[in-house]
C-alpha cells in the first residue's frame, strides 16, 4: 500500500523536481517581472476567478439537475455535460469558434448586435468556463448524491419552501464539495490552453494568458519560460493549499 | 452511504485519469516521431529521419517518395513541426538524420550546439503575402489598408519567425498594425483567416497557396525586405551520414528545387551563409 502510493507521488513530484533544478535562481526575478509576463499573470487570475465564477452560477444548478431529477434522457445529458473533459481542448476551442465566432451557429445574431467575441477577453473566460466546468458539476454532482434526500424531505415536510430547503439544507451539506470543485475548475482555468490559443487568439494584456505566454517565450527565451512555468505552478500549489484549509477548517 | 460515495469518488478520478491519459498519449504522438524505428532499422528496410520545418511538409513529402523510389529498402520518415520545436528535440537527442529550418536563427541553434555534420546550405526562400478570406469582405488592397481599426487583422508573434518577418513588412512599409492577435505560428494565423474571424493575415506565400479557395492571397512590394531562408543540414551522430546528405543533396538540386517551386517556395539567394 505504502510502496505504489509512495511511487505515485515521485511520478507527480519528480517532473516538478526536475523543472526546479532547471530555473536559474539568478536571474528568476527579473525573467518573472517583466511587463509581459506580469501582465499574462495578471490575466490569467482575472479571467481564471472569472470562468470558476461562471462555473458556480452555471454549475451549481446543472449538478441539481443531474442529481435531484429524473427524466429519459438523464444519463445521456450526463456524459455529454462531462465531454470537456476528455476533449482536446484545441477541439473545444473550435467547437466555441463554430459557436459563437463570425460564421458560427449564433455569430450572425451576434454580429447584429455589434458584439465580437473572438480575440477578447471574453472569449478567453468562455474557453475557460467550457473546459472547467465539468471538474465543478462532477465534485458537486457527487456530494448531492451522497448527502441524500432525507433531510430535505424533513425540511420540506415541515413546510419549508423548496429555495428555503436549498439555502438551509442542501447549500450547506454540500459545501465542503462546492468549494473543492470551485478550486479545482479554477486550477483547470489557470492551466487551461489549448481552447484559448484556438478560439482567443494571443494579445499580450486582453487574451495571452500565463499557459500562452510560456508557450511563446518558449521560442524565444526558454529560460524565461522555464522561470514562468514555475510561477504559474506555485501560484496553482498555493491557491489550492489555501482552499483545502478553508474547506477542512 | 460511503459505498456510494466511494463509488462517485472513483467514476471522478476515472474520468480525470482517462484525461490525463488522453493528453499524455497525445503529447507522445508529437515527440516520438519515427525515433524507435530509426533506432531499430538494422532488420528490415533502412530508415531516414528528417526532421523539417512544417511548412516543408507537401513538397518534402513528394521529394520522400522520390528519394525511396530512387534508394530501394529505404523508408524516408518525416517529423514536421515548428523548427524551434525540432531544434530542441534534437539537442534532447531526438534520433534525426537531417534537419531543415524555417530560418536560419534555428538552424544557429544547432549549429551553436555543435550538432551539425555539415555546414548547412541555404536551399530555399518563402516571403509574406497577406491572406485574405475569399471574398475579402474587408476590401484589402496592401499593407496601409491593414491599419484601420475597424479592420481584424492576425499576425504572428514577433518571437517566431513569420511575426519577426510582418514586423520587418510593416517598418518597411511605414504602416503601424494594430493587430487583434499576435498567433504562435503561421498555421493559427491562416486558420483564423480561412474560417472568416480574421480580415486579414499576414502569412506566407506557400502557406496561401497551400490553403485552397478559402483563402485568397494579396502579393505587396514590401515583401521583399523580409525574405526568410530555409537552410538544411544533415545531423551529427546519424546512424547513416551518406543517405542524409544524398537527401541533402535531392533537395538542393534541380528535381528538388523545382518541386518547392511548385509549392510557391522561391529560390535561394546566392549569398551563401
Amino acid at each position: 500500500m505504502l510502496l505504489p502510493a509512495l511511487l505515485g507521488a515521485l511520478f507527480v513530484l519528480l517532473p516538478l523536481v526536475a523543472m526546479a533544478t532547471r530555473v536559474q535562481w539568478g536571474s528568476f526575478a527579473e525573467l518573472i517581472t517583466s511587463e509581459s509576463s506580469l501582465q499574462a499573470l495578471r490575466l490569467s487570475l482575472q479571467t481564471s476567478a472569472t470562468s470558476a465564477l461562471a462555473c458556480v452560477i452555471l454549475g451549481v444548478p446543472l449538478a441539481l439537475l443531474l442529481a435531484r431529477t429524473s427524466f429519459p434522457g438523464l444519463s445521456l445529458l450526463r456524459s455529454l455535460v462531462l465531454i470537456p473533459l476528455v476533449l482536446p481542448p484545441v477541439v473545444g476551442g473550435i467547437a466555441l469558434l463554430y459557436t459563437v465566432g463570425r460564421q458560427g451557429l449564433l455569430g450572425q445574431q451576434l454580429e447584429l448586435l455589434g458584439i465580437q467575441i473572438t480575440f477578447s477577453t471574453t472569449a478567453v473566460v468562455i474557453a475557460q468556463t467550457f473546459v472547467a466546468l465539468p471538474f465543478l458539476v462532477i465534485s458537486l454532482e457527487g456530494a448531492l448524491r451522497t448527502a441524500g434526500t432525507r433531510y430535505e424531505i424533513a425540511a420540506a415536510s415541515l413546510g419549508a419552501r423548496p429555495s428555503r430547503v436549498l439555502a438551509t439544507i442542501t447549500l450547506p451539506l454540500v459545501l465542503p464539495a462546492l468549494l473543492s470543485g470551485t478550486v479545482l475548475s479554477f486550477a483547470r482555468a489557470l492551466g487551461e490552453f489549448g481552447a484559448t490559443i484556438t478560439f482567443a487568439g494571443s494579445l499580450q494584456g486582453t487574451t495571452r494568458t500565463l499557459p500562452l505566454e510560456i508557450y511563446l517565450q518558449r521560442e524565444s527565451d526558454p529560460q524565461a519560460a522555464v522561470a514562468l512555468s514555475f510561477v504559474l505552478m506555485i501560484v496553482a500549489v498555493l491557491i489550492i493549499a489555501v482552499a483545502r484549509r478553508r474547506v477542512t477548517a | 452511504m460511503s459505498a456510494v460515495r466511494r463509488s462517485r469518488a472513483a467514476v471522478a478520478c476515472l474520468a480525470a485519469t482517462a484525461a490525463l491519459a488522453l493528453t499524455l498519449g497525445a503529447a507522445g504522438c508529437s515527440t516520438v516521431g519515427g525515433g524507435p524505428d530509426a533506432a531499430e532499422g538494422d532488420a528490415g528496410p533502412t530508415t531516414l529521419t528528417v526532421y523539417a520545418a512544417a511548412s516543408l511538409q507537401e513538397p518534402f513529402e513528394d521529394l520522400g517518395e522520390q528519394f525511396e523510389a530512387d534508394h530501394e529498402g529505404v523508408d524516408v520518415e518525416f517529423s514536421f513541426a515548428g523548427s524551434s520545436t525540432l531544434v530542441g528535440q534534437i539537442q534532447q537527442g531526438a534520433p534525426a538524420d537531417v534537419f531543415a529550418s524555417a530560418n536560419t536563427s534555428n538552424m544557429d541553434k544547432l549549429v551553436d550546439a555543435d550538432l551539425q555534420a555539415a555546414d548547412p546550405v541555404e536551399f530555399t526562400t518563402n516571403t509574406l503575402m497577406i491572406a485574405v478570406p475569399a471574398g475579402n469582405p474587408a476590401h484589402v488592397t496592401d499593407l496601409a489598408s491593414l491599419t484601420g481599426d475597424e479592420i481584424n487583422l492576425v499576425v504572428c508573434a514577433p518571437e517566431v519567425p513569420c511575426g519577426a518577418a510582418a514586423e520587418a513588412v510593416e517598418r518597411a512599409a511605414g504602416v503601424d498594425f494594430s493587430p487583434v492577435s499576435e498567433e504562435q505560428s503561421v498555421t493559427d494565423v491562416l486558420n483564423k483567416v480561412s474560417s472568416g474571424e480574421a480580415d486579414a493575415g499576414l502569412v506566407y506565400v506557400t502557406d496561401v497557396k497551400k490553403a485552397g479557395d478559402g483563402v485568397e492571397g494579396i502579393a505587396f512590394p514590401e515583401s521583399d525586405s523580409a525574405v526568410n531562408t530555409y537552410p538544411i543540414t544533415t545531423v551529427k551522430g546519424s546512424a547513416q551520414p551518406e543517405l542524409g546528405q544524398e537527401f541533402v543533396d535531392l533537395v538542393t538540386g534541380e528535381s528538388g528545387q523545382q518541386m518547392l517551386g511548385g509549392y510557391g517556395f522561391g529560390e535561394p539567394d546566392t549569398g551563401g551563409a
